[in-house]
């Protein structure tokens, strides 16, 4: 075993016998992230590296603590890309970051998210143990799909070690275009555009504004351009405007009232958001929207558990709510034991994902 | 043919069949072995078992009852769909009980505009698409099954069809499942919104082979139809060379809607039976298909002709209209069959490579097929890797099966030493469960039975399928195999596989 791993394995071990928590972090890019955890720190980046990368396989496999920004320039390299577009939220931000807070970005309305791209993992539970789920192959029904349930998982459940990951062709060609319409226009704008063949990539609405990313072949993108009008962005204005949504520096967010992530239905309709005063924005074709709000926690879950979704408090001063939204008692029942299966002595990232995980 | 003698209990059947009759109407729920004998195998024919009772729900409140009261009598259940699966799944247990899914087959609803179907665990793959067409949508995952089998089916199986290298498996185009655990607990997982909250349970219980939850809901993802689709089929004189086609192709970054390869004697089973005009000549078919706008279309169509002329192919046709592209792809989705009409026997593999290794595979298989005395037509989901081997047998000659279980299992362990696995679709079920000692080691066995009992803490669900006890692997006496550094120990000849 690599000197790292037997090193962290006997530490793993020793907080499993001793009770005692282990904080798992890489950069800490993601710090903000979830609930607040204690515990002694664990970090990941003394495990880096690209391990394998066979780019006609479309596979990368790579350590934990590997920096994704250089993950993605080795994708670049090869014309390939992380087609979930992941923000970083940090310069050194990690891969096992990006694994265990499972976030996606722009592209994920058209590509799918991270845990869709995800076809093998390995980990280490809480006895030490290392073990390999999935592989590096596309198809894969041996045993339960244990590498996409750590995906977004928090570290609750092991220390992720290693990934492989589906990547993806570069598009041939990009474009954004402007449109100027309402909040209730766009949503069904976007999915009118979604129930017909174009190449959409990406959509934000925020402030009477919709933008909108086409990505693909060059003969799908200009068909495109001509049917759905509106004005087009030069690449050097596109390009700032996308990396900014996804790492959240757009002006919407720079905002000190709580962030709140509502996943919900793409077709819910915006007056069903109302009820929150603050600002939103639009992303997903409709399926995540971001509410700037002050609104107490329970109105808002109440508002995305009607229109079919849940609400995350994503970046706020004062979490004592709970950042994620509650389950109901059998599924709770659930997490609590997948959570005992794989961490016995509950010593990973203790309360990071909910109080009693 | 492996009839298992699980002998049927006649009091505790009595039982059953009453507590459940109280809760079901009377014809939904079977035990004459004249009305049960229909389902005592799947597609899997080799395993046959009679079930002790055969229940069939007609709503999501008559399968909680019928596992409220399987789990107060402590009666294993096993779920069935249209029972096209392969790998023996759905095979029953002689004290069992079978819940067939099949009378849940509405289509609940329809939503053109957020582009999602809801519909019951019953309904067929293909009557999805049908339900959709109307709108220009359509559910993506098309199992050469499709016309049979079910949306539960799928769900249990993380099935698989020609169009997953770009549109994905069943786990990429499921938003939300509902279900029931073995005690009867409502649970729900994933949603209808991108994301639900907590962990990712909807993947874990894709490709769970009914063993976590009985589903009795599923939300569905639609897309638009693509405008247009075309495909290439190109000629090989070297199914080696066919192999690596493929993967220049991918390496060229193109992501074909389709890419299946099939070999010379697979394509002359099937130009018997469908008349596709494949090239007989060829030693390996490789059918390459393209979907988007017209205009695209065309674009990709050049570059991928010219990918494979490059990589050597003999021939290249072009579909030149939607006829001949069905044309193309009848061939392909009945190999399956066509196979069932040249042999009186066939047993269909499944393993998932890397794709460059396709050629050593290959190869592989030739030799296997000298070594056993057995042909061995090869068809392929090439796109993602996914081997189809159909290895063509005589059940009633003596030790014809015992050679292809151990030609099946030497395949099946080249694939694990490879890098890759032995099952891309079909499932473990009881067939490949020997084999999932080779692939993973104890503590991994360990922690899925962990995750079983999660779920299900009696073992009340599909029990004896998918996960192997560490007490099975012993008797088997398998090492577990990982990426080629450990080699089986054990000579094959004489062991169990199926
Ligand atoms: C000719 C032929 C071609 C095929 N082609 C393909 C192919 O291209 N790709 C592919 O992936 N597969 C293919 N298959 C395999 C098979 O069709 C799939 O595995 C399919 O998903 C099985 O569906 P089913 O409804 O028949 O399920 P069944 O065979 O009835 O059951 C399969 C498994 O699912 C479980 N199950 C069924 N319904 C439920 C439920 N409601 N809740 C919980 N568990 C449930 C069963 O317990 C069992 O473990 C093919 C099979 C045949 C015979």
């Amino acid at each position: 075993m690599d000197a790292v791993l037997e090193q962290w394995s006997q530490v793993v071990r020793s907080a499993t016998e001793g009770r005692r928590p282990l904080r798992i972090r890489g950069s800490g890019s993601k710090d903000f992230y979830g609930n607040a955890t204690a515990g002694e720190l664990l970090d990941t980046r003394g495990h880096a590296g690209i391990v394998d990368y066979e780019s006609s396989e479309l596979v990368v496999t790579a350590r934990a603590g590997t920096p994704l920004a250089e993950l993605e320039s080795a994708l670049a390299q090869k014309g390939q890309m992380l087609a979930f577009e992941p923000p970083h939220f940090g310069a050194s931000a990690t891969v096992g970051g990006m694994l265990a807070a499972g976030l996606s970005g722009p592209r994920r309305q058209s590509a799918g998210p991270l845990r869709d791209f995800v076809l093998g993992m390995q980990l280490m539970d809480g006895r030490g143990d290392i073990l390999n789920f999935g592989g590096r192959v596309m198809k894969n029904v041996a045993g339960y799909d244990v590498s996409r349930l750590l995906a977004g998982s928090l570290g609750t459940l092991g220390l992720i070690l290693e990934a492989s990951l589906k990547t993806l062709p570069l598009p041939v060609m990009e474009a954004t275009l402007r449109f100027e319409l309402p909040e209730d226009r766009a949503v069904e704008t976007l999915n009118r555009w979604g129930g017909q063949p174009l190449p959409v990539s990406a959509s934000a609405w925020h402030g009477d504004e919709l933008h909108v990313r086409l990505s693909g072949a060059a003969a799908a993108v200009t068909a495109a351009l001509g049917r759905l009008g509106g004005e087009q962005l030069s690449a050097d204005r596109a390009r700032p405007f996308w990396s900014g949504l996804r790492e959240q520096r757009h002006p919407f967010f720079q905002n000190s009232m709580p962030l709140w992530r509502l996943a919900v239905p793409s077709t819910a309709p915006p007056r069903v958001f109302e009820v929150l005063p603050g600002s939103r924005l639009l992303e997903w074709g409709g399926g995540l929207r971001w509410i700037a709000t002050h609104a107490d926690a329970r109105v808002v879950r109440d508002v995305a558990a009607k229109a079919g979704g849940h609400a995350t408090l994503f970046r706020a001063a004062d979490k004592s709510c709970g950042s994620f939204h509650p389950l109901p008692p059998e599924m709770m029942m659930l997490h609590r034991r997948l959570k005992a299966t794989f961490d016995p002595q509950g010593i990973f990232n203790p309360g990071r994902l909910y109080p009693d995980l | 043919m492996n009839v298992f003698a699980g002998r049927i209990d006649f009091i505790r059947q009595a039982q059953v069949a009453a507590r459940l009759g109280a809760v079901l109407p009377r014809a939904a729920v079977l035990h004459r072995s004249e009305d049960t004998r229909p389902y005592e195998c799947d597609g899997l024919s080799a395993y046959r078992q009679l079930p002790m009772v055969v229940a069939l729900p007609a709503d999501e409140a008559q399968v909680q009852a019928v596992l409220r009261i399987c789990h107060e009598l402590q009666v294993p259940v096993v779920a069935r769909g249209a029972g096209t699966g392969l790998s023996g799944g759905a095979l029953p247990m002689g004290d069992g009980v079978l819940l067939s899914l099949a009378k849940m087959k509405k289509i609940l609803a329809v939503d053109p505009v957020a582009r999602i179907a809801r519909v019951q665990p019953g309904v067929r793959n293909a009557a999805i698409s049908e339900a959709a067409a109307p709108y220009g949508l359509y559910y993506a995952p098309d199992p050469s099954s499709q016309i049979a089998c079910t949306i539960g089916g799928n769900v249990a199986e993380n099935s698989g069809g020609v169009h997953c290298v770009k549109y994905g498996l069943t786990v990429h185009n499921v938003m939300r499942v509902r279900g029931l655990t073995a005690a009867g607990d409502l649970v729900e997982f994933g949603s209808e919104a991108p994301d639900a909250p907590g962990y990712d349970l909807l993947a874990l219980a894709i490709g769970s082979e009914g063993m976590l939850a009985v589903t009795t809901e599923v939300s569905v993802r639609l897309i638009p139809k693509p405008e247009t689709a075309c495909c290439i089929m190109a000629s090989f004189d070297d199914v080696e060379k066919a192999g690596n086609a493929v993967a220049d192709v991918i390496g060229a970054g193109i992501i074909p809607a389709g890419l299946e390869m099939m070999d010379r004697p697979a394509t002359h089973a099937v130009e018997q039976f469908v008349h596709a005009g494949y090239d007989l000549e060829a030693a390996a078919l490789l059918l390459c298909e393209s979907d988007g706008t017209p205009e695209e279309v065309r674009e990709e169509v050049a570059r991928m002709s010219e990918v494979l002329r490059a990589s050597g192919a003999t021939g290249i046709r072009v579909s030149q209209n939607e006829t001949e592209r069905l044309k193309f792809w009848a061939g392909r989705k009945a190999a399956f069959p066509a196979v069932g009409r040249i042999s009186p026997d066939y047993y269909c593999m499944d393993g998932t490579i890397p794709r460059r290794r396709l050629g050593e595979i290959l190869h592989f298989i030739a030799a296997m097929e000298i070594k056993y005395g057995l042909r061995c037509p090869n068809v392929f989901h090439a796109g993602d890797g996914n081997l189809h081997p159909l290895i063509l047998f005589d059940a009633n000659k003596p030790d014809e099966l015992a050679r292809t279980e151990a030609f099946a299992g030497e395949v099946l362990e080249k694939c694990v030493e490879v890098g890759g696995t032995i099952t891309g679709e079909h499932g473990v079920g009881i067939e490949k469960i020997n084999q999932m000692c080779t692939q993973f080691a104890p503590a991994e066995l360990a922690l899925f039975r962990g995750v079983k009992t999660a779920f299900d803490p009696e073992g009340l669900l599909n029990p004896g399928k998918n996960i192997p006890t560490l007490h099975r692997c012993a008797e088997y006496g398998r090492m577990h195999l990982k990426g080629g550094t450990a080699a089986a120990q054990q000579p094959h000849a004489g062991l169990p596989r199926f």
